[in-house]
């Protein structure tokens, strides 16, 4: 059964004539010249609209009311979607975890992120529908936040669904093995914080969807570029509240890049459905970047204690891990995936008999996580491989003895871990070996050593990690426990499908419900059909964009968990062996020879050694469609095939808990040695080696195409990606100049090393190899970091402000000022303002202008309108500008605590279309040189778009703002009026630069 | 992300671009490169009434070399200084700079005085212009008048600038006889805003430099000879001296520490060796 | 001096890969979406709408520059090449567009339109760049599939090329 076939891959092409070669893409020529079919690229019926969504500024608010007639009353915005439509017409996502918390497609009375959608503008076009957007008043009442992950966890943190009362909405605890006496027995303990923060894959091409209501029967028909999995087809349409078969989903031909991230355009695709309900229309939404950044998905952001037992030689007997997975605000499926995805195989790449998990799920005041490449590895080997590293430093071994004491040994393949993963093949050591040949990594050593010598910051870093592929679709079931499992029924298995036609000129196409964003499957598709009717790959058409309503599919359906080598090629490969063995039998007729004898090659049919007898392949492949009579007795036109294809190693977990989570596994070897620069901080990877083993390589460019982009992500994971919060809950990473991928100038080129030990399980005997480096990149990068620093503790990214604080900064004071101005970031974007104005004024005249309403609308810098509310409260309509961004807000104003005429505190909050701000201070008057000065000391925190978007800009703004009110009201108090009744920004600034400094 | 709605005008000379100034007040905006103000429109953080198009207004595109100064008009892009043959010899700290700015694509279309005018703290081009104590002249309907770059800049985002008036061109100093430039940069990737930026310029014992990134404008300091042994007090000072914040990119701290290290490469990259 | 008021539709008038073409916009139509809605060329893509990404990088008047931060009217009577406008004698493919599918230089290909418009327009300028030269070039385009080396080689190998059809 085991075929193991270890070679390069030059080798392994031999075997076969397309399948192991890196053919060119099929799909290249057209995206190469423009004709690509993206979701926004394809035509949509006339009538179609447009839609915006409005989001929340807020992390945590009552949504009191929304007034949305000035919206509607705008030429072009056609309806307005809001809460109440989605009561009536909707049900809440089902989700994994039973707890008493809902999610609708829009915010009910709670909004519990920022960007959280709350209301959907539908207008004739995306320009109108964002100027309508900016018109709907939504009245928020803002609550406290649970943002970071120790804060949510702790007894007296906000609570974001009530009915819980807790933010943690499970926690599991698995034991296999015996760990405590591993652990008590144990030589050694080892252990680890380490901390994995939220990021994504941000492809280039954000969600797209299209969709239309029919009818009341007929249900809804929505185009997007969701990816799956198609177990979320059933969320979608329960959440609409119409059968399966009437929520009818296609996909585009292309998408540009998914990553796992196209899984969260699940939720949209309903919210869209109900906005063509409503709008009587069909509607068209486009994601643009900065709602990508804020809202789509992320990660989960994930805190682990992780602890070893090892015995003195450095072997690891047992490992105890507690972990906290940050899900953000809303458990959204296929959570809690990030968890058990990796569960079968927490132990790694590694013979641990012993292990010990604590799994918590953690809500918190963020956006809500999902599929994201690697799902759930990164976060695993971030801690397991920093360990590997710590095991090796406190124990005095050398890492790579280390790596080779624990790795699973060769024989001991298929190998059960600890946990229920029935690792299928592999050869560790040898791919370990083969890593340091190649790598050339005795180099590296010797550069380590002159670098140190000359005081240089120069380290390596090594990771390994199995990186599992074709999920089982019953392992998130993992996480009710076994008597729940039981009474619901068993859940496993991962379907793929495939089906191949001939049509009436014998030409051959391929259908699969992949979805592909850009590996290539179509390429790969006509390579394995090419194979098994040997044909050209040119041959075969492949078609990808599938149609819930017509195509084969199961609830595994997708891309995701890099199964598209072994299970689809897998499936492809099957039905097309299926239809040949029927094209054979009815081929054998006419050559009159048996069925065995039957080759296929070149594009003919023969007898085997006699090349003179032989047909034409697409004329007798066709000849079914002509004369189905003349086919043998009982025998069915072979035309069509569809294979339905689930590894049966995908089995139930069990009631112990253990689960085989996947169907393959690859291997990942990798070595990093980096040069930091003590100046900047600035990471530089030397030389970055990759070893992989993923059984059979399909198309070996491909396959390094995967391995580059996975490498480049993970680069990006290691060293500048992660989604910022304030710890008011504002989302401060929404551009691309917020949020820091990686460019050509910060990605080098790896040295890609291969190995195949094949699958026994796959028909191919290929295993995914997509999100390998996604996982294994961070861990090597930091390991490689943390040796050039000689530092335990490591937070990704490293950027180089964190590397400095590793490094340590010397900073030695001033020898005039004692310190720099006090500036502590808070909140959104925390601004300090404080100073002092002298004013030719009395404090009496002072004070009266600050009670005088007439006389502060005057002095609060871009007032047009101040309307008094209450003693000391007034509502204002300000427009606030610094640069060229400016932005109309509404506010109250408050003034407080006051000492008449020596003191008082003005607060304001006000509320614009690019975000939130709200101020304190106070406000001290006191005699001065016959006139008055004022002190003032300011606090001020700025939120919602502003705050997401180029915040930097931002920074000291709100002192020029603020310094302009306190100027003003100088002036307002000494009675100078200002030469215009409106004086403009820039002579407001002048004037208050000249007069406080 | 789409724009307001917006008036567009385009101007076909410099004197109608500030007669539309004078005449639409200050909702009006000047429309130049656009690389800065086509993304803050695009994501409604300005809404202003109408855009006055000088991108393509003939007499203010010009690159010329008068009076002992490179002169760029406010239609002049970086790239067409950037590739300007001679510009190692004429300004050579601008040669240095410019590869810098952002990328290939938005240096193409990106003004030099779009930048200058925008003032952000941790442009280059505002911190060279400042290094080498240029000139901004300002037109209005009515007149003209020059400032110096250190008035020029006022601070984060703010110039002398009034509404009414047009960044019409910039005068960079030409390089003078024995003079020596450095110019180096910290960002977090390639092309990125400067954490903080460093521009010397050294002549016989004089030494200026400027630092970006750190003030809330950049800042110039000068010094007539450095020794060995006051370099590190002297840096340390300035590094106080500039008021450095904390924020989500680098804390205070770091930007003096890179003020320390950066400032002292270039400083030593001007000094003039000593017989 | 043409002055086009708010929420009024105009007429743009250009030359788009060589043909005479027009469309209708409003002031604020950016030229991204009057390219990909209004005038059908759909190669050029949008990925930020703040200039960072590069995927909407065309060419006007020959220069390499974001469509997304560049207003429709603004391309009056000028020239403007996208995507659709390269093709070449293999498979309809240029030698830049032939070397980029040798090389694997792209997988979703959703950015890769952008980059093939600055490299047109790089190249003329600079025949003979090295890689460092031409990494710095691309890191105006984010790309999150292939990890860059694979089109770095693609654009040095079609300069080298063409240097040597030049010469021969």
């Amino acid at each position: 059964m085991s075929q193991e076939v270890v070679g390069h891959i030059e080798d392994a092409s031999t075997a076969r004539a397309h399948v192991g070669r890196s053919i060119p893409r099929i799909e290249d020529a057209t995206l190469l010249t423009g004709r690509g079919r993206y979701g926004d690229d394809v035509g949509v019926k006339p009538g179609t609209l447009y839609a915006a969504v409005i989001r929340s500024p807020h992390a945590h608010a009552h949504v009191r009311g929304i007034n949305a007639q000035t919206a509607l009353a705008l030429p072009g915005v056609r309806a307005v979607l809001t809460g109440e439509d989605i009561r009536a017409w909707s049900r809440p996502f089902v989700v994994g975890v039973k707890q008493p918390m809902e999610q609708w497609a829009l915010a009910m009375d709670r909004v519990r992120y920022v960007g959280e959608p709350v209301a959907v503008v539908v207008a004739e076009s995306r320009y109108i529908a964002e100027d309508g957007a900016d018109l709907v008043a939504v009245d928020y009442e803002p609550l406290p936040v649970a943002v970071e992950i120790e804060q949510a966890l702790s007894e007296d943190a906000p609570v974001l669904h009530d009915k819980i009362g807790s933010n943690i909405v499970s926690e599991r605890r698995f034991s296999y093995g015996d760990p405590d006496k591993a652990f008590a027995e144990a030589a050694h303990r080892v252990e680890l914080v380490a901390k994995y923060p939220r990021n994504s894959c941000t492809p280039i091409e954000g969600a797209v969807v299209i969709a239309e209501y029919i009818s009341p029967e007929d249900g809804y028909e929505v185009s997007s570029n969701f990816m799956g999995p198609f177990s979320l087809h059933t969320v979608m349409a329960l959440a609409l509240n119409v059968p399966g078969t009437r929520l009818r989903h296609r996909g585009f031909r292309d998408s540009g890049g998914s990553f796992g991230v196209k899984q969260a355009v699940f939720p949209y695709a309903v919210l869209m459905c109900l906005a063509s309900r409503k709008a009587g229309a069909p509607v068209k939404w486009v994601e643009d970047r900065l709602e990508h950044l804020t809202a789509a998905t992320t990660a989960t952001g994930r805190l682990t204690r992780l602890e070893a037992a090892v015995d003195a030689e450095g072997r690891i007997t047992a490992l105890n891990y507690d972990q906290v997975d940050d899900c953000g605000a809303y458990l959204r499926a296929p959570e809690p995936a990030s968890f058990y995805r990796m569960h079968g195989v927490m132990t790694g790449a590694y013979a641990i008999p012993n292990l010990k998990i604590r799994n918590r799920i953690l809500l918190t005041n963020k956006m809500p996580t999902g599929l994201v490449r690697g799902f759930g590895g990164p976060q695993v080997y971030f801690a397991l491989e920093r360990l590997m590293q710590r095991i090796s430093i406190e124990l005095d071994i050398d890492p790579l003895l280390v790596y080779r004491r624990n790795f699973i040994q060769p024989d001991a393949f298929p190998y059960r871990a600890a946990a229920g993963g029935l690792i299928d093949s592999g050869n560790y050591e040898r791919l370990l070996d083969k890593a340091i040949s190649v790598g050339r990594l005795d180099e590296l050593y010797a550069r380590r050593e002159t670098a140190r010598a000359e005081g240089r910051l120069y380290g390596i870093g090594f990771s390994a990690i199995v990186e599992p592929s074709i999920s089982n679709m019953g392992y998130v079931s993992v996480v009710s426990l076994p008597e729940k499992r039981a009474k619901s029924g068993p859940k496993n298995g991962g379907i793929a499908t495939a089906t191949i036609s001939i049509d009436p000129l014998g030409g051959v196409t391929v259908v699969v419900a992949s979805s592909p964003a850009g590996q290539g499957h179509r390429t790969v598709c006509a390579q394995v059909a090419a194979d098994v009717f040997g044909l050209d790959p040119k041959e075969i058409v492949v078609n990808v964009d599938f149609d819930t309503q017509k195509d084969a599919w199961s609830v595994a359906a997708g891309n995701y968990s890099s199964r598209f080598a072994g299970a689809v090629a897998g499936a492809v490969h099957l039905a097309a062996q299926r239809l040949k063995e029927k094209l054979a039998s009815a081929a054998a007729v006419h050559l009159a020879c048996a069925p065995e004898e039957v080759l296929f090659r070149e594009g003919r049919i023969q007898v085997a050694g006699d090349a003179s007898r032989s047909l034409p392949f697409a004329r007798t492949a066709a000849s079914a469609h002509w004369a189905p009579a003349l086919l043998p007795k009982g025998m069915e036109p072979p035309l069509r095939e569809t294979v339905y294809w689930t590894p049966e190693q995908l089995s139930a977990p069990d009631e112990k808990d253990r689960v085989n989570t996947s169907a393959a596994y690859s291997f990942a070897f990798d070595i990093c040695a980096v040069e930091v620069d003590s100046d900047t901080g600035k990471v530089t990877i030397d030389r970055y080696i990759t070893g992989h083993d993923a059984g059979r390589l399909l198309n070996p460019a491909l396959a390094e195409g995967q391995i580059r982009g996975a490498f480049a992500q993970g680069v990006g994971a290691a060293l500048m990606e992660e989604f910022q919060y304030g710890s008011d809950g504002s989302f401060l990473s929404g551009t691309f100049a917020d949020y820091l991928l990686p460019t050509s100038c910060e990605v080098p080129d790896p040295i890609i090393v291969h190995q195949e030990t094949l699958s026994p399980f796959t028909p191919l005997g290929a295993k995914g190899l997509g999100e390998g480096n996604n996982m294994s990149t961070p861990p090597c990068i930091a390991n490689a970091v943390a040796d050039a620093l000689s530092v335990k503790e490591v937070m990704l990214p490293l950027t180089p402000s964190r590397v400095m604080d590793l490094i340590g900064i010397d900073d030695p004071p001033s020898v005039r000022a004692p310190t720099d101005a006090p500036s502590p970031v808070k909140g959104g974007r925390a601004l300090t303002a404080s100073g002092e104005v002298r004013l030719a004024a009395s404090q009496e005249a002072v004070f009266a202008v600050l009670l005088d309403p007439s006389a502060l609308a005057k002095v609060i810098p871009g007032c047009n309108e101040l309307q008094s509310t209450g003693e000391n409260q007034y509502k204002a309509d300000v427009t606030v500008g610094i640069g060229m961004i400016k932005a109309r807000y509404a506010a109250e104003v408050t003034l407080s605590e006051l000492d008449p005429p020596n003191s008082l505190r003005l607060s304001g909050a006000g509320l614009s279309s690019v975000g939130s701000a709200k101020g304190s201070g106070i406000v001290k008057l006191e005699p001065h040189a016959g006139g008055t000065l004022l002190k003032y000391d300011y606090e001020a925190e700025v939120s919602g778009k502003v705050a997401a978007v180029g915040g930097r800009m931002l920074e000291g703004a709100a002192r020029i703002v603020l310094g302009q009110l306190f100027e003003q009201l100088g002036r307002q108090a000494s009675g100078e009026s200002p030469s215009s009744a409106r004086p403009s920004l820039w002579m407001r600034l002048l004037r208050f630069l000249r007069r406080a400094k | 992300m789409k724009p307001y709605a917006f008036d567009y005008l385009a101007a076909g000379s410099a004197q109608e671009a500030v007669a539309l100034l004078a005449q639409l007040g200050g909702d009006a905006r000047i429309l130049a490169g656009g690389q800065s103000l086509m993304a803050v429109l695009n994501m409604r953080l300005a809404q202003p009434s109408a855009l006055v198009d000088i991108s393509a207004t003939a007499d203010l595109n010009y690159v010329r070399v008068e009076s002992g100064h490179l002169i760029v008009g406010a239609a002049a892009t970086q790239a067409s200084v950037e590739w300007r043959a001679g510009l190692a010899g004429e300004v050579p700290l601008l040669a240095l700079a410019i590869p810098s700015i952002s990328h290939f694509q938005i240096r193409n279309r990106g003004t030099v005085c779009g930048s200058v005018a925008h003032a952000d703290p941790s442009a280059e081009l505002p911190l060279v212009l400042t290094a080498l104590d240029g000139e901004v002249v300002l037109r209005n309907k009515k007149s003209r008048r020059s400032l110096k770059a250190r008035e020029f800049f006022r601070g984060m985002l703010t110039t002398a600038r009034q509404p009414d008036e047009l960044v019409e061109e910039v005068r960079f100093p030409l390089a003078r006889p024995g003079q020596r430039v450095a110019f180096l940069e910290f960002a977090a990737r390639h092309g990125d805003f400067a954490i903080a930026s460093a521009a010397a310029v050294g002549h016989g014992r004089l030494i200026r430099l400027a630092v970006g990134g750190v003030a809330d404008r950049p800042i110039v300091r000068e010094w007539e000879g450095l020794d060995e042994s006051v370099i590190d007090d002297a840096l340390n000072e300035f590094a106080w001296d500039l008021q450095a914040q904390d924020d989500h990119h680098a804390s205070a701290r770091f930007r003096r520490h890179l003020v320390r290290r950066l400032g002292k490469k270039a400083i030593k990259a001007v000094q003039a060796k000593e017989a | 001096m043409s002055q086009l008021k708010k929420g009024q539709t105009h007429k743009v008038t250009l030359t788009l890969n060589g043909s005479v073409r027009s469309g209708d916009c409003e002031a604020r139509t950016l030229l991204s979406d009057f390219l990909r809605h209004e005038l059908g060329v759909t190669g050029t893509h949008v990925g930020c709408e703040h200039g960072v990404c590069g995927a909407c990088t065309v060419q006007i008047d020959g220069v390499a520059q974001r469509s997304c931060l560049t207003l429709a009217v603004q391309v009056e009577g000028r020239r403007v090449d996208t995507v659709e406008g390269l093709s070449g004698p293999e498979d309809g493919l240029s030698g830049l567009q032939a070397a980029f599918r040798r090389n694997h230089a792209l997988q979703c290909g959703f950015c890769t339109a952008g980059i093939l418009m600055s490299c047109e327009d790089y190249l003329r300028r600079k025949p003979d760049p090295s890689a460092a030269e031409v990494r710095e070039m691309l890191s105006g385009h984010l790309c999150r599939c292939t990890g860059y080396t694979n089109i770095v080689k693609a654009v040095l190998e079609t300069a080298a090329e063409r240097r040597a059809a030049v010469s021969s």
